[in-house]
């Protein structure tokens, strides 16, 4: 029992990658415990974009293990298990499509050859629902605020009904309401049991969910533990670390709800 | 009605509704992921496969259609290894594919460059039975990726890298695409000439978007449209002796034009019909509080 507790859902171990010639990854470790929620944070260019792109294999990797689950991540194939939200692009397809047509597609994962039954319409509209835009099925998402857009792919990752959600900048351009909401629904997903990695470039209003934060610079792990706030922390006992704050030109970790 | 009287009517009209099926059906995929000018592309490739079926004697509809399938693939495993920039490489292709076929067909025996332009803008009356038994075989393979793999075809057209990791097939996925528009450009080929397929691919698709909120209604609206115009440019040039293939393609941006005019009107009583259903706190119009307007007086 203590064992199914603290499995790894995703561990990175001694991972490189390269983008071009320039390293973006040199070595890094990351484990995620079942049930937790771990920040990923950094200033831009630390390589936290894409120590998360690895982990669902979208950058090639030169060395090192991830495993997903427990398995090696290039023989995992069941991808239903983990919702993904991408970092927000304003770039949509070059054809209209709703919103329920958007979230569907994270359900494809659930279903034989994309033949949706009751079940997966219902999750569908659940998802929906988590997220409160479930009044906004039938409307374009061309048509939404940047933060009515970024609940849309939080939905669409949770349509799946995920035991890990991966979270790229899941609160870049979001407006406060909205922020609200996400931070609501990532509450109720924690509650439920979910694993979340979350890449962010500051704690905001995330911070209380958080129980772990892995800052990186330069594409190394600087500091692995609780997640810096307040003064003093790092003077606990256990926390060896080096504080990002004392990092000469990596960008402070800001708390607030805006930057 | 009494052009249905004749054989040859018969048959063009059947390939005509055919590729007004298949052309917007494959071309609402290529419009989503941003590859409108694909279907030019593999259009200008399946010229050499003309060329080489008459060099062979073989026919060349099937030859194009496997030269086509296989320049489709060539662009889309160009597109994987990045190893060239994608304009690049289509205009690679464009033009070999368009030298080839004129270099080709001027080496067979019985062909000159008159047998090519028929095929490049497309030669209605001279459908034949067998073309029509490849057209019905070939449009069957279309509406039956384009329909039955929808909600997977969407999802990669939407966004790749999110296919990718609810573990679709998307490499396989964007090879079967690329070999349907490939099989889609050979059906055009007879009726609108490979030179204007690409505009029977994407043209519906753009017009049909001027009205719709959905991926499904759009797809549904650019078929009706391909239909229609099909349909209404091969009796046009039946009764007015113009060619088909540019008749066809002219009243497709002419829906084109009447359905933009149709939009901003239509746009506009969503936009009330939206404002009305979300009364409070969301005023539609900017309006100056009465207190800053104030204060701004007193600033000033």
């Amino acid at each position: 029992m203590e064992d199914g507790m603290t499995e790894p859902v995703i561990s990175l171990r001694g991972v490189r990658a390269e983008l071009g010639s320039r390293p973006v990854l040199r070595g890094i470790d990351l484990t995620v415990r079942r049930g937790e929620v771990v920040a990923l944070l950094g200033a831009n260019g630390s390589g936290k974009s894409t120590a998360v792109r690895t982990v669902i294999g979208q950058v090639p990797v030169s060395a090192g293990e991830i495993e997903l689950f427990g398995t090696d991540r290039r023989r995992f194939r069941d991808w239903a298990r983990v919702g993904y939200v991408p970092q927000r692009t304003t770039a949509a397809g070059g054809v209209p499509a709703t919103v329920g047509e958007v979230v569907s597609a994270g359900r494809l994962s659930r279903t034989r050859f994309g033949v949706f039954r009751k079940a997966d319409h219902a999750a569908v509209r659940h998802a929906l629902e988590l997220v409160g835009m479930a009044d906004r099925v039938k409307d374009s998402v061309g048509a939404l605020s940047g933060g009515q857009h970024q609940r849309v792919l939080i939905a669409r990752a949770l349509a799946s009904q995920p035991e890990l959600l991966i979270m790229d900048e899941p609160m870049a351009g979001v407006d406060l309401a909205s922020q609200e909401v996400l931070a609501q629904t990532l509450r109720e997903q924690v509650a439920a049991g979910s694993t979340v990695l979350l890449v962010l470039h500051e704690l905001g209003p995330l911070e209380p969910l958080i129980d772990r934060a892995v800052v990186l610079r330069d594409g190394c792990v600087l500091h692995d533990g609780p997640p810096p706030k307040a003064v003093g922390q790092h003077a606990l006992p256990g926390h060896d670390h080096v504080h990002p704050h004392a990092a000469p030109d990596a960008e402070p970790i800001r708390t607030g709800l805006l930057s | 009605m009494d052009f249905l009287n004749y054989d040859f009517m018969q048959r063009a009209l059947l390939a005509a509704v055919l590729v007004g099926i298949t052309a917007p059906a494959v071309g609402i995929y290529l419009v989503q992921r941003r590859q409108a000018l694909m279907g030019d592309g593999i259009g200008h490739v399946a010229m050499t496969g003309v060329g080489l079926g008459f060099l062979l004697s073989w026919s060349p509809v099937w030859m194009a259609t496997l030269v086509s399938v296989l320049g489709a693939i060539a662009m889309e495993l160009i597109r994987w290894y990045g190893r060239m920039r994608g304009d690049l490489a289509l205009a690679m292709l464009f033009y070999g594919g368009m030298a080839g076929g004129v270099m080709l067909i001027n080496l067979a025996p019985n062909g000159s460059n008159a047998n090519l332009t028929s095929y490049l803008f497309g030669s209605l009356s001279t459908v034949s039975e067998s073309d029509v038994t490849a057209i019905i075989l070939l449009a069957a393979f279309v509406v039956l990726v384009t329909l039955g793999l929808r909600r997977q075809l969407f999802a990669v057209s939407q966004d790749e890298e999110f296919a990718r990791v609810t573990g679709l097939p998307v490499r396989a996925l964007n090879l079967l695409t690329a070999i349907t528009a490939a099989v889609t450009v050979t059906v055009a080929m007879r009726v609108v000439g490979l030179l204007l397929v690409s505009a029977l691919m994407v043209v519906p698709v753009a017009a049909a978007q001027q009205l719709t909120r959905s991926f499904a209604a759009t797809f549904a609206i650019a078929v009706g449209i391909g239909v229609t115009v099909t349909i209404g440019g091969t009796v046009t040039s039946y009764y007015q002796d113009v060619p088909p293939g540019a008749t066809i393609v002219l009243l497709t941006i002419g829906a084109f034009i009447a359905l933009t005019a149709l939009a901003a009107p239509l746009a506009r009583r969503r936009a009330r019909a939206l404002a009305a259903a979300q009364p409070s706190g969301d005023p539609a119009e900017c309006a100056i509080p009465a207190s800053r307007e104030a204060a701004g007086k007193v600033g000033a």
